[in-house]
């Protein structure tokens, strides 16, 4: 489909990590069952290869059943029988990334402009525009709105080429909105971010989501990892990651092209892919249901480590 | 005469009238009915609605509002008068919607499976996309001979040129059939030589087929386990639970199916298999009969607050281990956006134009009908597109000025949210008015009819839920906002009997005997739905006795009995102790009892105060008594759902209205009457439980509830009266033990110690016994175990094998402490015991689900 545009297939692989996700969750009292479902398994496609895979679960998991969502991401649902009072599940992967076309050469200028895609969207019956609708419109954690559609105007201007107004748009969310993992949590309306103009990776993926898809632009969430850059002459700190959220858009000529507006980048060697969907509720890398445990303390750490390409 | 019945009628003239013609003369198919009405005596029309309600208030028969401040049970509201249909008619409506079902199935095997319509350009995408509707964890799924549609219903209204048209769909878990055949029962009561004259057709063979249907695939979803020969699919009807709008008929549905009432909580997903958790442990389940919403049906794959389904359901569906009807995701198709695009997506998936229209509909997603509804709002409704968006519909004609721009700003910020409808001309039809004086009324009305998927096609049922306008406004007919509803008659063609349905042969093989599917939520709601009757009993009782004292001897002349009824009342919390000067409220047991039964007969309250709390004991809720008690018995027996009867439904709901109609201050022979009718009413329902139901484990619950209630109370009052002063008197205590004319009978004397003592501790015939109780209670226990196990017999045992050895001649006497103490400990391991059941059988103890999510 349109993810693989012909020229990567052969490129040398740019980078190879590996990443370990580490979720611990210790209950007060005893779960009796627990049925998770995880989004953990790091997606396959042309820019990203995985190399090894394994998801370890504490205590011994049973009924594990993988299979792949209706957007084409490798999910796990497992069920724990087993009292327990702490839950452990330890994902590690081996991930290879291939290069992507970099700014110089993706032509951002030369993409048509974006009020063609619009129309594209609403008329034309392809596969590719039908897949694309997948992501168009306003999603349990992206609602669209005149206000979204005011914030994405001042760089959607008339006849712009779609792909340079994302790339400033971006970089406005970047510039407009701080930092702030205290500001918002996974439920805070998009319309309270756009006036508190603060939040975290999920909530500038959300935002700069919710202003394309305003316009009748379709764009969707990804879920992964970001490699991070220990402060010069200091150890890489183990645990000391996180979870990544960014954004892809689709051109129809380029495909889908990710942005990140937390870092104010177009994605490239940097970015490891869970998944993707139309927003955080589609891959939430962990959920599920446990019966009994009262309150619940959740510790997640995520160690991304650069491998030698050759190994 | 008939010009006379006629002559209040009103027919509006801009619209279609049911029952009479253009020319003002009946339709030849009401003409039985209104030359009845015209010749009978005046007053049977009053009797038979009034039969009506009372039918509906004693059936119990409720629809609960969302909006309603003062309580969340509304009586069903059923007029006498039936809407009636010919069948020439009715065979064009059949018809119509028989393809229609057929179409909207296979619009969601395509949507769920290639979307060629999509590309086709014959739905547009955001229609699916777009769609909070849109399930996309079902995506893909397989069904058995294709039909993910089940049930299928549809409302219909009729426009002033008489030709009939749909305004809206239900295919995700249709309402109200259930209350079709609720109103058919009592209706068919009141008209019975009118119906079979008419040749009205019955419609609960549409339910059978319904059942047989299921069934038939449900044998096919074997999760690689088939069936044993001779054995049936389980099939449950999966219910939100008691405050659903629906719940009374989710609860006659089940009965009327003979399908268990589910909670999410009673099924289990394990191995990709549904279970049902019940007494006898895990019962596969083949069929989920679901009237819970489509994305609440699975926290796990779903909407992750739900706690009303089922963790794992989506992925057992998918791999076809269970039928869920209708299958997940079918609530997409109920979107007043889809109607505009049926007329192309049938002649295209069918082959064949759409027989019925819809009521015009343009979707505000596209720009050109945007346009047009903005061009002309005033003869349009605006509904939301998707039902998840919860909006009132707004009558165009109804906006004016701001308000009217306000909503134009609004439709174009999110035009694929809304859609606008052509104001539909309903069609009008009699109703009776209750008066005085009564007669005919008209009102607008709709109708919704029910088809059923079956391996051989869809089948209508013939008849369905007529509602009428409140009057008020004619342009919105909801059972939400308070509509009435009528029984539907379809006549059967002429010269032809109304058909019997087939009845299908029960084979040797069939047979059922016990109980296997009994829930464990539902043994614990009969265990105590058996203690609550039982307390509701003994609280009567003793207020009677209690009032009876104070009202007929003077306080110079009461027996020395009296301080210990008087305790036993502050006991059971129905005298506050507080009343009591310098006494702070003792929950004291056993022993030390009589020491503090002491310290009662201290200063006394007043006989004014002590009136007044007991009367208020009998009638208000607010404090700890009868009214308080009865409304805990009515709570449990909702969760009984199919388990009631409706007879005993019946009962209970005469008790729970006539309380509920009792004074605030009742006076003292008021008092008496209610006490008496209650307590009249509870045997009646014990009655109904000894004789009316099978002996099942559900009835061993029951009855074990109740027989430890009994224990409890019979040997906690003995205690007290064997600390009584030497002189009490003995009556009351037999008044209390309902033992009085018993004793009568057998003695005719004066009440002593010995014989009393004889009837109510060791006469095993004797039902208020000490000994009946435990003899019983350990028989119950016996039969239990044989099948589950040890259960809490050996508790019981070493104190029977004690009352066994009493001797009449040596330990039946006053003030025996001996007995005092055998009697406190057979309280105190009944307690135990109780508490025993509770955590080996109901195991409900931590049951509280949490959602891990944010990571």
């Amino acid at each position: 489909m349109s993810d693989s545009p012909t020229s990567v297939a052969s490129a040398a692989p740019c980078a190879r990590f590996r990443v370990v996700h580490e979720t611990l969750y210790t209950y007060q009292s005893i779960v009796a069952l627990s049925q998770q479902y995880l989004h953990m398994t790091p997606r396959s496609f042309p820019y990203q290869r995985t190399e090894a895979h394994s998801i370890l679960i504490e205590p011994a998991e049973e009924e594990t059943v993988d299979g792949t969502d209706y957007f084409g991401n490798g999910t796990r649902q497992f069920a724990i029988i087993l009292p327990h009072k702490s839950l452990r599940v330890h994902a590690e992967s081996t991930v290879v990334l291939l290069p992507r076309l970099g700014l110089e050469r993706i032509g951002l200028k030369a993409t048509p402009p974006w009020e063609q895609l619009r129309t594209l969207m609403q008329q034309d019956k392809s596969a590719a525009t039908l897949e694309a609708c997948r992501y168009l419109y306003a999603s349990p954690h992206v609602s669209c709105s005149p206000a979204l559609e005011q914030y994405a105007r001042i760089s959607y201007t008339a006849g712009r080429p779609h792909l340079d107004a994302a790339l400033e748009l971006c970089h406005r969310i970047f510039e407009d909105f701080e930092f702030d993992d205290e500001a918002t949590d996974i439920s805070t309306p998009l319309e309270e971010v756009l006036l508190g103009r603060r939040g975290v990776c999920q909530d500038f993926a959300h935002l700069m989501i919710g202003c394309l898809r305003s316009l009748g632009l379709p764009a969707r969430y990804l879920s992964g990892y970001i490699l991070t850059h220990p402060p010069v002459g200091q150890p890489r700190m183990i645990g000391a990651d996180a979870s990544h959220a960014w954004v892809s858009v689709y051109c129809p000529d380029q495909g889908w092209v990710d942005f990140d507006p937390t870092n104010r980048c177009l994605v490239q060697c940097e970015h490891i892919t869970l998944g993707w969907g139309r927003d955080f509720s589609d891959v939430t890398p962990m959920r599920g249901i446990v019966l009994g445990g009262g309150e619940q303390e959740l510790e997640v750490r995520v160690t991304v480590t650069p491998l030698p390409l050759d190994a | 005469m008939l010009s006379k019945l006629l002559a209040q009628y009103v027919a509006a003239p801009d619209c279609y009238d049911e029952m009479l013609a253009a020319s003002g003369q009946p339709r030849p198919h009401w003409r039985a009915m209104l030359e009845s009405l015209a010749t009978e005596a005046p007053d049977l029309m009053r009797q038979r609605q009034d039969a009506v309600q009372r039918q509906v208030r004693e059936n119990g028969v409720t629809y609960n509002v969302y909006t309603d401040a003062k309580g969340v049970q509304r009586p069903w509201d059923l007029n006498a008068l039936p809407l009636i249909l010919p069948q020439d008619e009715w065979s064009g409506i059949k018809e119509a919607v028989i393809q229609r079902a057929t179409l909207m199935n296979q619009i969601l095997g395509d949507v769920y499976g290639e979307q060629r319509m999509l590309e086709e350009g014959l739905l547009p995408p955001a229609l699916i996309h777009g769609h909070a509707g849109y399930l996309r964890p079902a995506q893909g799924m397989k069904h058995s001979d294709g039909v993910a549609l089940h049930f299928y219903a549809c409302d219909l209204a009729r426009a002033a040129d008489g030709r009939w048209w749909v305004l809206s769909d239900r295919t995700q878990a249709p309402s109200g059939a259930g209350y079709a055949l609720e109103n058919r029962s009592i209706i068919a009561r009141i008209f019975p030589d009118l119906m079979r004259d008419l040749k009205v057709q019955p419609i609960r063979g549409f339910f059978r087929t319904m059942r047989e249907s299921l069934a038939d695939w449900g044998r096919q979803c074997t999760g690689g386990v088939p069936l044993r020969e001779g054995e049936e699919p389980l099939m449950v009807l999966l219910t939100p639970g008691p405050y659903n709008e629906t719940y009374y008929e989710q609860a006659f549905l089940a009965r009327t199916l003979g399908l268990p009432l589910v909670e999410g909580g009673d099924l289990t997903v394990r191995h990709g298999l549904v279970w049902m958790k019940t007494l006898s442990g895990l019962q596969r389940v083949h069929v989920i009969m679901r009237r819970v919403d489509d994305d609440y049906c699975d926290p796990l794959e779903l909407h992750a607050e739900s706690a009303l389904g089922v963790v794992g359901l989506t992925e057992a569906a998918r791999r076809g281990n269970v039928l869920i009807a209708n299958s997940l995701g079918s609530g997409l198709l109920e979107s007043g956006a889809l109607l505009g695009f049926l007329p192309g997506l049938c002649r295209r998936l069918l082959g064949e134009p759409l027989k019925m229209p819809s009521v015009a509909t343009w979707w505000c997603g596209e720009p050109a009908a945007l346009e047009e509804v903005v061009a002309q709002l005033e003869q349009l409704v605006i509904k939301p597109s998707f039902p998840q968006l919860r909006q009132l519909p707004v009558f165009g004609q109804d906006l004016k000025g701001e308000a009217r721009a306000a909503f134009i700003a609004q439709l174009r910020a999110n035009p694929s949210n809304y859609v606008a409808q052509e104001q539909v001309q309903l069609s009008q039809a009699p109703v009776w008015r209750p008066g005085p004086p009564g007669g005919l009324s008209a009102r607008a009305i709709g109708l919704r009819v029910y088809a059923c998927a079956t391996p051989n096609g869809y089948v209508l049922m013939p008849g369905g839920l007529t509602r009428a306008a409140t009057g008020l406004d004619a342009r919105v007919i909801a059972m939400q906002q308070g509509g009435g509803s009528k029984d539907t008659w379809v006549q059967a063609s002429a010269g032809r009997a109304a058909p019997r349905p087939l009845q299908r042969v029960t084979r040797s093989q069939d047979l059922v005997r016990d109980d296997t599917h009994l829930s464990s939520r539902m043994a614990e709601n009969l265990f105590w739905f058996g203690r609550h009757s039982e307390r509701c009993d003994n609280i009567a009782r003793l207020l009677r006795v209690a009032l009876n004292i104070l009202f007929d001897v003077r306080p110079g002349y009461r027996g020395a009995e009296w301080p210990t009824i008087e305790h036993l009342c502050t006991w059971f919390h129905l005298l506050d102790p507080k009343l009591k000067q310098g006494q702070s409220q003792s929950q004291s047991q056993g022993q030390e009892q009589e020491q503090e039964l002491a310290t009662h007969l201290g200063p006394a309250l007043s006989d004014e105060e002590i009136e007044a709390a007991l009367l208020l004991a009998v009638v208000s809720p607010k404090v700890p008594g009868l009214a308080r008690q009865v409304q805990k018995l009515f709570s449990t027996a909702n969760h009984l759902g199919e388990r009631m009867s409706v007879d005993n439904w019946r009962a209970l709901n005469r008790l729970v209205q006539r309380m509920a109609g009792a004074e605030d201050q009742p006076s003292q022979s008021e008092a008496m009457t209610l006490l008496d009718d209650a307590t009249a009413a509870l045997m009646t329902m014990s009655g109904f439980a000894l004789d009316g139901m099978t002996r099942d484990m559900g009835w061993r619950f029951l009855s074990l509830g109740r027989r430890l209630e009994r224990l409890q109370f019979q040997s906690l009052v003995l205690q007290h009266a064997l600390g009584m002063p030497a002189n009490g008197s003995l009556d009351w205590l037999l008044e209390l033990s309902d033992s009085i004319i018993t004793y009568r009978a057998r003695y005719r004397a004066q009440p002593e110690w010995l014989p009393v003592l004889d009837l109510l501790v060791l006469d095993e015939s004797n039902p208020r016994s000490i000994m009946f109780q435990m003899e019983g209670i350990l028989k119950g226990l016996g039969k239990i175990a044989a099948l589950y196990g040890p259960c809490g017999a050996e508790q019981l045992a070493p104190l029977n094998d004690e009352l066994l050895a009493l001797a009449q001649g040596t330990d039946l006497y006053w003030r025996n402490a001996r007995l005092i103490d055998l009697l406190y400990r057979v309280n105190v391991a009944s307690a135990a015991l109780s508490e025993r059941i509770g955590l080996k059988f109901f195991t409900y103890t931590d049951n509280v689900l949490h959602r891990t999510g944010k990571v």
